[in-house]
């Protein structure tokens, strides 16, 4: 029931999608078919679940690893945009050189620091003050987008950019290699960081540690696992690996950044994680299941004329479904109950 | 002349749960006015029985009568109405209220606070009984805290009182005056069901036995007839195996010193722990009593490591302070401990076998290398504990929370035990554990000692201690006495040191006196 739970919430989604959206006036078995079944079949656009699979899955992997030890980071997608300025901010520093081949993992490194950067707030109000890391980090997305928009409009705007809110255009040597047919080079990546993630938290202490704190977590303190310790580095990785999903976002299918890069990504993520049952394996299934859901709502936006938060809804769905039938997990349902129940 | 109609009497009454025959055709009765002892381990089917009783849960097949007619037992309130009581072991307190407003909150029918108290000190004086129905709960010690849940019992008038191990929280001058009440109440006409696995108590207090075993009745027999000895072996079904004490083993020098060893406690119902000193020799076994509550789960965690103190020297091993180390130090330099909880503490539940054996075995066992758990290494310790104490599972690979409580306990003994520790401590090593894992565990820890190693063993089961301790304190309060050698200190002495504050502090003077 484990696994299955998953593919059930994806089959009731499709299905009461369908009837939701069949009542406010469109074609609901069709709408389910354009959304879920339509993008995995028509391989040319293979390309296009690639370029959303990639940062669902990267970030999903990261919070697993925080959500697995019972540390519930939120903010995913303000660590994701902290990441993307920060490599944004060594892209800009160097546009005026020649090349450098050093230049792209600069970026990136600096979009792993930047993200972990935001998320060490969170840790140290949960360590020190013992502070919710769900509310913190929630809120300081928001100050995130604050801070994209200040340096949009004002010291990072392209001054041959016609005014517009958005950063210069990256160099070739800034942008991350592409390859017709697969994507840019964060899709293949994405899988390699998934298959680490799964060694990290299979094989190795840090990933027993993990655990241990998220199901017992004292436990964890006979066994000499610092709990602390655990909250810090379980966050930094997380906002490490959604900051260098972010700049791989802004050096790839961006190649700049602007006011429209909070794409949502860290909060699907959320979904994913949880839909791939906070494993690495299922998480990229999962992302998988998550893009063919983008992919498929915007091709029913323009086929169908179904409104653009018509694939909010649906992924919505599906956490809600995976929630509730999560409880089939442990329970069955029996029809007809016993006389004698305890008063 | 007429038969006696029999109080209670259970006629081929079975339980099944998935995969557990819990109660198989069990049959007795209980005459009024009689204490009958219902005898058996931990998973004899003892309290699934006695739910059924209850009302809490319903029999498959079987009857159940009442003074002679067939009754159905729906709910605890049911059975209430039918003059059924019963005292949990573990009781159901808040411990912000008072003792009045605690009862008044379980009563069945309103009454007002006025005339609940008067109810409450009529039954206080007829058993003679000493509450304050003022106090708060959080103040009293747990033996009074059991006398709220007898109190509440009583006040139903019951025809048949069923108290479950009642005995295992109290010290034993508690113990005397519970058997007064319960003697009382048995004269007055109120049959008493008592559970308990304790057989010198059952001797001293119960008219007739009934013995269960692997959920069935193995026997029926009147305590003073048989000795303790008989009814363990019919407990368990088969011959008791003494523990091998090597004899005239010569102790050592001081291996686990504590000195001065102090802990504030955190939050409103932690007892800190007071100026705690002891000396244990190598070899030697120290048992710490106490009543639960005092200080034990404090004492462990100071001594394991999980709660360092501020001063380093406040407990050494072999001469190195240690008191400032967390539990890989201490481990490192050879002290395992055991805390009291299995599930949740002592070991993850979710996790197999073969990786509980990680949780602290890995630095002593060498599991880890550069970061990465080698899992062939962690399955084989595994497997040997397994092995070595008859760990009764299906391999390294079983989830730690599908073995038994017994088996689960010997594993985690196991798991220390063959780390070979210079110093082990424990904490309640054979609590709800059946007696086959119980002396398999005895025996390990005796072995340990005579190879040198200084053991610490807290447990609440004075006979227990004093089966394996050569000396023994007693915590109280958060201070411990000191040590004295076992054959030289009384049971008495050792219930008064126990009782501490809430004794008779006149009466711990007389005794030394």
């Amino acid at each position: 029931m484990v696994w299955l739970a998953p593919i059930l919430a994806v089959l009731l989604t499709m299905a009461v999608g369908a009837a939701v959206f069949s009542l406010l006036g469109y074609d609901g078995i069709e709408a389910a078919r354009e959304i879920f079944v339509e993008p995995l079949i028509d391989v040319g656009g293979w390309q296009d679940l690639g370029v959303k699979a990639a940062p669902l899955i990267m970030i999903a992997v990261g919070l697993s690893i925080g959500f697995r030890a019972g540390v519930w980071n939120i903010g995913a997608e303000g660590q994701y945009i902290l990441g993307g300025l920060a490599g944004t901010a060594v892209a800009l520093a160097t546009w005026h050189l020649s090349g450098g081949v050093w230049v792209l993992p600069a970026m990136c490194l600096a979009g792993i620091v930047g993200g972990a950067a935001w998320a060490a707030i969170p840790a140290f109000l949960k360590t020190r003050f013992n502070v919710n890391e769900i509310l913190s980090s929630l809120m300081l997305t928001y100050v995130a987008v604050q801070l994209l928009y200040y340096l949009m409009n004002g010291p990072w705007k392209d001054p041959e950019g016609f005014n517009f809110p958005q950063t210069r255009l990256f160099n070739d040597f800034q942008m991350l290699p592409y390859f017709s047919g697969v994507g840019y080079l964060n899709v293949p990546l994405s899988f390699v960081i998934a298959l680490g993630v799964w060694f990290v938290m299979a094989k190795t202490l840090f990933g027993y540690q993990v655990r241990v704190v998220g199901q017992a977590p004292l436990a964890a303190r006979y066994g000499g696992f610092s709990s602390r310790r655990t909250v810090w580095l379980t966050l930094l990785a997380g906002a490490g690996l959604a900051g260098l999903a972010g700049i791989f976002e802004a050096a790839g299918p961006f190649g700049q950044m602007v006011p429209q890069f909070p794409t949502g990504y860290g909060f699907t993520a959320i979904i994913v994680a949880f839909l791939g049952r906070l494993h690495p394996l299922g998480i990229v299934l999962a992302g998988i299941i998550l893009a063919v859901t983008y992919v498929g709502g915007e091709s029913a936006q323009a086929s169908l004329g179904l409104p653009a938060s018509a694939t909010g809804v649906f992924q919505a769905m599906m956490l809600f479904f995976l929630l509730a039938t999560d409880i089939l997990v442990a329970y069955r349902i029996r029809l007809g109950g016993r006389a004698g129940a305890v008063s | 002349m007429t038969e006696q109609t029999f109080r209670l009497e259970l006629r081929e009454v079975t339980k099944t749960f998935p995969g557990v025959l819990a109660n198989d055709r069990v049959s007795f009765a209980v005459r009024p006015g009689e204490i009958h002892a219902l005898l058996g381990e931990n998973g004899a089917g003892k309290s699934t029985l006695v739910k059924m009783i209850y009302g809490v849960q319903q029999p498959d097949s079987g009857e159940i009568r009442v003074d002679g007619m067939a009754v159905d037992i729906p709910s605890p309130k049911a059975a209430r109405g039918m003059g059924i009581g019963m005292v949990f072991q573990h009781f159901s307190l808040f411990e912000a209220l008072t003792v009045l407003e605690n009862i008044a909150l379980g009563l069945d029918e309103k009454l007002s606070h006025a005339e609940l108290e008067k109810r409450i000190r009529g039954v206080l004086a007829k058993y003679g009984l000493t509450l304050d129905p003022h106090r708060t709960v959080a103040t009293l010690s747990v033996g009074e805290r059991q006398r709220i849940e007898i109190v509440r019992a009583l006040l139903l008038n019951p025809k048949l009182l069923i108290m479950d191990e009642p005995t295992s929280v109290l010290t034993p001058q508690e113990v005397s005056q519970l058997f007064e009440t319960l003697r009382s109440l048995a004269q007055g006409g109120c049959s008493i069901l008592y559970i308990s696995h304790k057989l010198h108590e059952i001797k001293a207090l119960c008219d007739m036995a009934t013995i269960l075993r692997g959920g069935r009745v193995v026997g029926t027999c009147v305590p003073a007839e048989e000795s303790s000895r008989s009814m363990a072996e019919m407990m368990i079904g088969g011959n008791l195996k003494d523990i091998r004490k090597g004899e005239g083993r010569a102790l050592g020098a001081d291996r686990f010193v504590a000195t001065d060893l102090s802990l504030a406690g955190t939050g409103d119902f932690d007892v800190s722990l007071e100026a705690v000193c002891f000396a244990v020799r190598a070899g030697e076994i120290l048992g710490i009593a106490g009543v639960a509550g005092n200080g034990q789960n404090e004492l462990l965690l100071a001594l394991s490591g999980e709660t360092p103190v501020a001063q380093g020297s406040a407990l050494t091993l072999d001469d190195k302070p240690i008191g400032a180390l967390g539990t890989r130090a201490r481990r490192r330099l050879g002290l395992c401990a055991v805390p009291e909880e299995r599930n949740g503490h002592a070991a993850v539940p979710g996790f197999s076998l073969a990786d509980n054996a990680v949780l602290t075995a890995r630095g002593r066992k060498a599991m880890v290398r550069h970061g990465v758990i080698s899992a062939p290494a962690a399955r084989d310790y595994a497997s040997e504990v397994i092995r070595a104490f008859g760990v009764k599972a299906t391999g390294p690979a079983a989830l730690a929370g599908s073995l038994s409580g017994g088996n689960l306990q010997k594993y985690i003994m196991g798991r220390e035990v063959l780390q070979v520790p210079e110093v082990l401590v424990v904490s309640q090593p054979t609590w709800g554990v059946d007696a086959g894992a119980a002396a398999a565990i005895h025996q390990a820890l005796v072995d340990l000692a005579a190879r040198g190693s200084a053991l610490v063993v807290i447990s609440q089961d004075l006979d227990e201690l004093l089966l394996l301790s050569d000396s023994l304190a007693v915590i109280n309060e958060g201070r411990l006495s000191p040590k004295r050698a076992t054959h030289e200190i009384s049971i008495d002495e050792i219930g008064l040191l126990m009782g501490g504050v809430h004794g008779d502090h006149h009466a711990a003077e007389a005794a030394h006196g």
